[in-house]
């Protein structure tokens, strides 16, 4: 186990973190602010994922393929928001889980009558294949170093945002204390709307980045949908403080524990029984973090409503 | 030496720059009934919470009977005999009248955790209901869903099931609130007929009710007590007057 | 003259009842497969009842305990354990340890929480299935043997089967109304339907919520060891949470808190399943090719316009 390896991990890592800070931040919010379970959030990211590569594919132009990608899952989830959402604004969680499920299943499908249910891979740009030289032999691919960018200056944006300006002040409000926020004349709707809409183009924007890397399929999003779970509940629902965190700590925990459980193990007991046990306890570390953290903090690491 | 049931001393609660509870000192003893007034937004809903259980004060104790409860869960006040209705009626919507206080004795008699026998079923719960039923004169009102119940009527029941576990002491928020004059009149004499055999402590509004129940009125403004005393003395009392009786004082 | 709706149970039951003889008749073994599929996952929706419908805990993991009832089973089966004498209960057994613990950690919180955490436990039961290399990992593997119970009921026969299932719905169906009608599950109920108010008489929800997940956890455990003896086949998407999601709409569909809704719901839910993929009167590319586009619109439709379910066009005094 060298050092080289250890940091490209702590990189990936990274890189997950910041996918997952992508989807956490937007569903936090939608969560906090709306009291809306929305399932469909994978959905949304799913959609970014297919309209960039269909739009890259179709114009070879990347740049293209951001801005159809980021409009194209802000517009779906505009519609969504009016046409099937608003209504369930006042229903209880029960029913938003049930009707998003089902929007879970007509998008998934809906992609498949489009493009087929066999995934398809969406190739990166020549100027962003290739790697960095970071020093000490280690050698990283540009193109996930491009996202924890993207990532980490979307992560600055949206800080700026909540804390610097009106509407982040009207949603930090709303994310404490829906019904005052209401009270006091604005327009509650637009304002669902909008954040809504916001919402969908960050998860969009998680699709499309991570379209290259992972494989554009038909429930693609729902995989990565229990991780952004988990995130929001090790972080606290409704602030973007508490899905960074979480986003960061499940990232770093996942990848570095599926890298190095195995051959941690191996070193306590036999290489063989570590063989078995070892991939199976990795993919469950993130769950056994989450429980642990809930044993003390029932709300998550800084929930929005104190 | 006090034979004070409840007491509280210098309790304090804030919410964030808002002290709703400033140092609030009480001593209610057993057999009194004591009533505590004060403008909207005084902090009676705070206090009231604190001394049940479901809000934590943030320095301060509660004893009750000797005991200290300041951080003892909501249930387990209970069952050490301090009870409480609502103000804003809190009933079983989908079960009867009957269902209602049923439970509320059900809680105190035996363990629930018998899953074969149907409750209804189960005189030991069902006869104590119908008299407590009986004495806020529901009897007759024993199968309606509470949902279909008056309001007068919720409230009534909202006592019923405060009574249900024999309390030593009763926190009552508000028990008029809302009613009509008739009801409110019968509700005053149904609780004066109490009076004596039970502990009481009375958040109210109604200063009829205050004045004909109580034996000793506290004052809440802004958090603080800032008098004590028999009706007459509050009455009488200027600040008092100046801060909540208004303006004719 | 018994309610409307127990007399929608009864003829629902003597539908049931009847299949065998009829599907013989018509010469249609398909049909006793698919009421007995019907019959398995009804008795997974009503353990759910017991804790959805009737206490409010939104748990979307509990797909989890017809995988755990369901690996039981096979894998004893695997290593030549075949007595259903000693699988069953210990399908039963695992669940309800299972769902102890994660009852424990969950029941704690509530709300948005609740949900998803009982989600991310059930993934994680998944991942950990998946990563089961022995046992088939992600394809699953066929069931070494059905389960054998010395000669008194043999689950080869497909007719036998079958009634040894419909019995065992009948006795749960009964046990679960029992319980929701005793002390305990009047206060499952009160706790659901106001909190605060049960704690202020003095009870405290916690102990008899974790209890109850237990209760369901057992049953359900219960309908996975019956579940892989129906298919034959083991596989980790027993436990997938869109299975859970399926087990959440038969409840919902039916009607949440009542008796014969987790029935219902199982019936119509998959019959809409089963007609969606296979009638002749539908397009195959438009429809049955993609009909889960149409079952998820069916899905949100039934959400937002009829929240009493099936149950609710039979409905006496309110619920």
């Amino acid at each position: 186990m060298n050092l080289v390896l250890v940091a490209e991990q702590t990189l990936n890592g990274l890189q997950l973190g910041v996918m997952l800070f992508l989807m956490a931040a937007g569903l936090t919010l939608v969560f906090g602010i709306m009291n809306l379970v929305n399932l469909a959030h994978g959905s949304l990211y799913m959609v970014g994922a297919y309209l960039a590569t269909y739009i890259f594919q179709a114009t070879g132009s990347w740049a293209l393929s951001i801005l159809g990608g980021l409009g194209g899952t802000f517009i779906v989830g505009i519609l969504t928001e009016v046409i099937a959402l608003r209504t369930l604004y006042e229903r209880d969680h029960l029913d938003q889980v049930l009707a998003t499920f089902g929007l879970i299943l007509f998008f998934n499908e809906l992609v498949a009558i489009l493009w087929g249910r066999t995934a398809i891979y969406s190739t990166i740009p020549q100027y962003l294949s290739g790697h960095v030289e970071l020093g000490a032999g280690l050698r990283y691919p540009l193109y996930r170093m491009v996202i924890i960018g993207v990532g980490l200056a979307v992560a600055a944006l949206l800080w700026y945002v909540v804390t610097r300006t009106r509407l982040g002040m009207l949603i930090r409000a709303g994310a404490s204390n829906r019904t005052m926020v209401a009270a006091l004349g604005v327009n509650i709707r637009l304002l669902y709307t909008i954040v809504f809409g916001f919402g969908a183009a960050l998860a969009g924007l998680a699709g499309l980045l991570s379209g290259p890397v992972y494989a554009v399929q038909p429930g693609m999003g729902e995989l990565i949908l229990i991780q952004v779970f988990v995130v929001i509940v090790i972080g606290g629902i409704g602030s973007i403080r508490g899905a960074l965190a979480g986003a960061l700590i499940v990232g770093m925990v996942d990848t570095l524990g599926r890298a190095f459980l195995k051959p941690m193990l191996a070193t306590i007991i036999s290489p063989a029984a570590a063989d078995t046990v070892g991939p199976s306890l990795a993919s469950m570390l993130i769950y056994l973090l989450m429980a642990i953290v809930l044993a003390f903090r029932p709300a998550g690491l800084f929930p929005a409503r104190g | 030496m006090s034979s004070a049931l409840l007491e509280v001393r210098q309790l304090c609660k804030s919410f964030g720059a808002l002290r709703a509870t400033d140092q609030v000192d009480l001593a209610v003893s057993e057999g009194e009934t004591h009533a505590i007034i004060g403008p909207n937004g005084a902090g009676k809903t705070t206090l009231i919470g604190q001394l049940a259980g479901n809000l934590r004060p943030d320095s301060g104790s509660i004893h009750f009977s000797g005991e200290d409860v300041t951080r003892l869960a909501t249930h387990k006040r209970s069952h050490r005999g301090l009870s409480r209705s609502f103000q804003i009626t809190s009933v079983y919507r989908n079960f009867s009248a009957l269902e209602n206080v049923s439970l509320a004795i059900q809680a105190h008699r035996g363990h629930s955790f018998r899953f074969w026998k149907p409750a209804r079923t189960e005189r030991v719960l069902t006869d104590p209901a119908l008299e407590l039923l009986k004495k806020v004169n529901l009897e007759t009102r024993a199968d309606v869903l509470a949902a279909n119940l008056a309001h007068g009527e919720q409230r009534q029941l909202e006592i019923a099931m405060a009574l249900a576990s024999r309390p030593r002491l009763l926190l009552l928020d508000e028990p008029v609130a809302g009613m009509g004059i008739e009801e409110s009149q019968r509700m005053i004499g149904f609780l004066a007929g109490l009076k004596g055999s039970a502990t009481m402590i009375l958040v109210e509004h109604d200063m009829d009710a205050v004045f004909a129940l109580a034996d000793r009125i506290s004052v809440l403004v802004y958090g603080r007590i800032i008098a004590t005393g028999t009706p007459a003395e509050i009455r009488a009392n200027a600040e008092v007057r100046r801060a909540y009786l208004g303006e004719d004082a | 003259m018994p309610a409307p709706r127990t007399l929608v149970l009864f003829a629902l039951l003597a539908v049931l009842a009847a299949v065998p003889p009829l599907a013989a008749a018509f010469n249609e073994p398909f049909y006793l497969d698919l009421f007995r599929r019907i019959m398995i996952f009804s008795i997974a929706a009503l353990s759910l009842n017991l804790i959805l419908g009737y206490g409010g805990m939104v748990s979307f993991g509990h797909a989890a305990y017809l995988g755990i009832g369901a690996y039981s089973v096979g894998i004893l089966a695997f290593y030549d354990i075949t007595s259903g004498w000693l699988q069953w209960p210990l399908a039963i057994g695992a669940s309800a340890i299972l769902a102890a613990a994660i009852g424990a950690v969950s029941i704690r919180t509530s709300g948005i929480y609740f949900i998803m955490i009982t989600l991310a436990f059930t993934q994680m039961l998944y991942y950990f299935g998946i990563s089961l290399e022995e046992f088939g990992g992600d394809d699953g593997m066929r069931l070494k043997a059905k389960s054998d119970f010395s000669g008194l009921i043999d689950l080869n026969d497909p007719t036998a089967f079958y009634y040894l299932v419909l019995a065992l719905l009948v006795v749960l169906l009964w046990l679960v109304h029992r319980i929701v009608n005793s002390r305990f599950g009047r206060v499952i109920r009160a706790a659901h339907s106001n909190e605060a108010r049960t704690r202020a008489i003095g009870l405290s929800p916690y102990p008899y919520r974790l209890a109850a997940f237990v209760i369901a956890g057992a049953i359900c455990g219960l309908a996975g060891a019956l579940l892989v003896n129906h298919t034959a086949y083991l596989t980790p998407d027993f436990m997938n949470w869109t299975r859970s999601g399926e087990l959440m709409f038969m409840v919902i569909l039916g009607g949440i808190a009542t008796t014969s809704g987790p029935l219902l719901g199982a019936a119509a839910l998959l019959l809409l399943e089963d007609w969606l993929q296979g009638s002749d009167l539908l397009p195959k590319d438009w429809v049955r090719d993609h009909w889960q586009l149409y079952l998820g619109l069916v899905l949100i439709l039934v959400v937002v316009f009829a929240k009493r379910g099936l149950a609710g066009l039979f409905a006496g005094r309110h619920e």
